[in-house]
């Protein structure tokens, strides 16, 4: 079982892939939107790749109005 | 189509509908692969009606006020036909604002009855809103779990009565729904409509874009959203077509269920289309050389074949693999909400796709001018509708001047506001503040706004005094936010943005410190919500004997102000 900061990493990581950014450069309190510069069709893409990493279904309400890498990781880590 | 001109109700069109088409199926839900239900009108009405019954076993009546508050799906659809049955009136509510700005809206509308989802309703109850005063007498919450504490609720599945609920009727001048336009902040912008002003609206749109039995819609704007409960609810209902609801908006699932339910319509907001518009481009410009070439020269063909009509057969046989993609029977995206660019409209008809564009304003229901693709044109907002009179009050040399509407779809006015009602109606006339003028071929053009507020490309209307509320305590002497538009008016209805005017204590200076502090807060407000930039300004503000400040005196004072180096990005 990951710990939470594990996981927060994770989300780190594949982000940083995902949108081709210095791995690094996001820290668990960035604001997603902001920090990629990602609207919230493409935080959609990025939650499917999520929940294909982790293996879960994160259900649309569960991340409405979430925007900082550290709460969508916990999120995520209620579902593991 | 059931003949509206003979009902006098929405829910008495409904009613009739669910029996005229009764073996036609009306809704299917699709949760990811699965597909969750598929209900005929009959097996709608069999869910509908002890819904109705039990409201009115509760005691809600004729005029009573339920809110919904939840994602697409059939729930939705048969709440709010259980509500019009029984003679209400219909809340519809974004399920994306906070919870505290969902019960203010509840408060507002005066609403006695609420129906939503267990994980909205999870968060409303534990919101501090909840210690507001409502008229809510009745809560309903859908798919709770089995071990769920429901807070003062009621399951939405148990919720029946027995034996056959007693029509309640309306008249054609009765309310029919409250709809909120924006305004979460100090004040809510709610819409009255009646029920003739959705009767008189879904004439006028079927007769460009007919729905019938067989048609299938599928619904991914907020079934809240105006749009969406006309030409997803409404609108097929009335006509036998099949609605289709997505549980989940991931892109994957979406471009699937077009090819798996062979969808007819669709409707999206302008940033949708331009991300479909963007991946489309992505993978055209992935195709090797001579198959791109050949793909480029079909398009080119298809453009010049269609150019004074639609040719949809055509289309889909010169462009078979994009048409297959999108189902092979995509007939139009409606797209609204918000300004759409003409490069964008034109991408998608040259792929045989027509994008119904047009313009309208939640006050008058969905929509004012449509274009009816006869000829298809980019650079417009379409025709009025029949039944609707538009003119351009006060034109300006080249002819440009506010837009003021007139018809049946215009709403009586905003709830408990008669004051701003009385400043946005005048003698009949809807004063839009948006900007536009008519072409030779009587299509409208539109050129900005002269209002101060913004509609981001996802549809959503942002007054800035609503969000002011977020920068409260910054610790400056005073500050304001606009559209940046409304100071330096641009003629453009694109990349609209807020700003953020300061007036800083004498001898304070714009420190980091600060910048970062008005980042943090701005943070916090929700992506379309935020600001993009402060302007500085050196005196006071001028402002009203009861202090209020003079946002238009102000806003002529900052126009003074050249916009390329007055505005300090974020």
């Amino acid at each position: 079982m990951r710990t939470l900061e594990q996981t927060t990493q994770e989300v780190l990581d594949l982000a940083s892939k995902h949108f081709h950014v210095p791995a690094g450069s996001l820290a668990p309190e960035d604001d997603f939107f902001k920090k990629l510069g990602i609207d919230s069709l493409e935080t959609l893409e990025m939650l499917s790749r999520l929940e294909n990493h982790f293996g879960i279904e994160l259900p649309d309400y569960e991340v409405q109005g979430v925007s900082d890498f550290r709460t969508l990781a916990s999120r995520i880590q209620s579902r593991l | 189509m059931l003949d509206l001109s003979q009902y006098q109700s929405i829910g008495a069109a409904l009613k009739d509908a669910l029996d005229q088409f009764s073996n036609e199926v009306c809704v299917i839900e699709s949760d990811r692969e699965r597909e969750k239900e598929r209900l005929t009108y009959r097996d709608f009405k069999a869910r509908a009606h002890p819904l109705a019954k039990a409201l009115e076993d509760a005691g809600f009546g004729a005029g009573d006020r339920a809110s919904i508050i939840m994602t697409n799906q059939s729930k939705w659809l048969i709440s709010a036909y259980a509500v019009f049955y029984a003679g209400g009136v219909l809340v519809p509510l974004d399920y994306k604002l906070t919870p505290d700005e969902q019960w203010q809206l509840l408060k507002h509308s005066g609403a006695n009855a609420l129906v939503t989802e267990y994980p909205i309703w999870r968060q409303l109850s534990e919101a501090q809103g909840r210690s507001t005063t409502t008229n809510v007498k009745t809560v309903l919450v859908t798919e709770a779990p089995k071990s769920a504490e429901l807070r003062g609720a009621t399951r939405w599945e148990g919720f029946t009565g027995s034996g056959e609920p007693a029509f309640v009727p309306r008249t054609r001048q009765d309310l029919a729904a409250i709809v909120y336009s924006s305004g979460t902040g100090g004040r809510p912008k709610g819409c009255l409509m009646t029920h003739e002003n959705y009767l008189e609206q879904c004439v006028a749109l079927t007769s460009i874009y007919p729905f019938s039995p067989g048609v299938r819609y599928l619904s991914i704007l907020p079934t809240n959203h105006a749009i969406d409960f006309m030409v997803g609810f409404f609108g097929p209902f009335i006509c036998g077509a099949t609605v289709v609801h997505l549980r989940t908006l991931r892109p994957e699932y979406v471009r699937e269920a077009f090819s798996k339910y062979k969808i007819t319509y669709v409707s999206l907001v302008p940033l949708v289309l331009k991300n479909l518009q963007k991946g489309l481009e992505a993978r055209f410009a992935e195709l090797p050389a001579g198959k791109r070439k050949m793909f480029n020269a079909l398009v080119a063909v298809n453009r010049a074949l269609t150019k004074s009509r639609p040719r949809l057969g055509l289309s889909r046989r010169l462009l078979k693999e994009v048409h297959n993609a999108f189902g092979g029977e995509l007939r139009a995206i409606i797209v609204g909400g918000a300004f759409t660019e003409p490069q964008t409209l034109q991408f998608f008809y040259d792929l045989g796709i027509p994008v119904a564009n047009g313009y309208g304003l939640t006050e008058t229901v969905v929509a004012v001018t449509v274009n009816d693709l006869n000829p298809f044109r980019a650079d417009t907002v379409g025709k009025p509708l029949p039944g609707m009179e538009v003119r351009i009050v006060h034109p300006a040399a080249d002819g440009i001047g506010e837009v003021a509407v007139r018809g049946k779809t215009i709403m009586s006015g905003y709830l408990n506001e008669p004051e701003l009602t009385a400043e946005t109606i005048i003698d009949g006339w809807l004063m839009t503040g948006d900007l536009g003028r008519f072409d030779a071929a009587g299509h409208l053009q539109l050129f900005g706004r002269k209002k101060n507020m913004i509609v981001t490309e996802e549809g959503k209307n942002i007054y800035p005094e609503d969000i002011e509320a977020a920068f409260d305590g910054l610790p400056v002497k005073e500050f304001c936010i606009f559209a940046a538009n409304y100071i330096w008016p641009q003629r453009s209805m694109v990349g609209e943005q807020l700003l953020l005017a300061l007036h800083q204590e004498p001898g304070q200076t714009y420190t980091e410190e600060l910048c970062r502090d008005i980042s943090a807060r701005n943070g916090k407000l929700l992506n379309y919500k935020r600001i993009h930039g402060v302007v500085l300004y050196e005196e006071d503000f001028p402002r009203t004997a009861s202090l209020k400040i003079k946002r238009n005196a102000l806003r002529e004072q900052l126009a003074k102000l050249d916009r390329a180096t007055a505005v300090l990005p974020l």
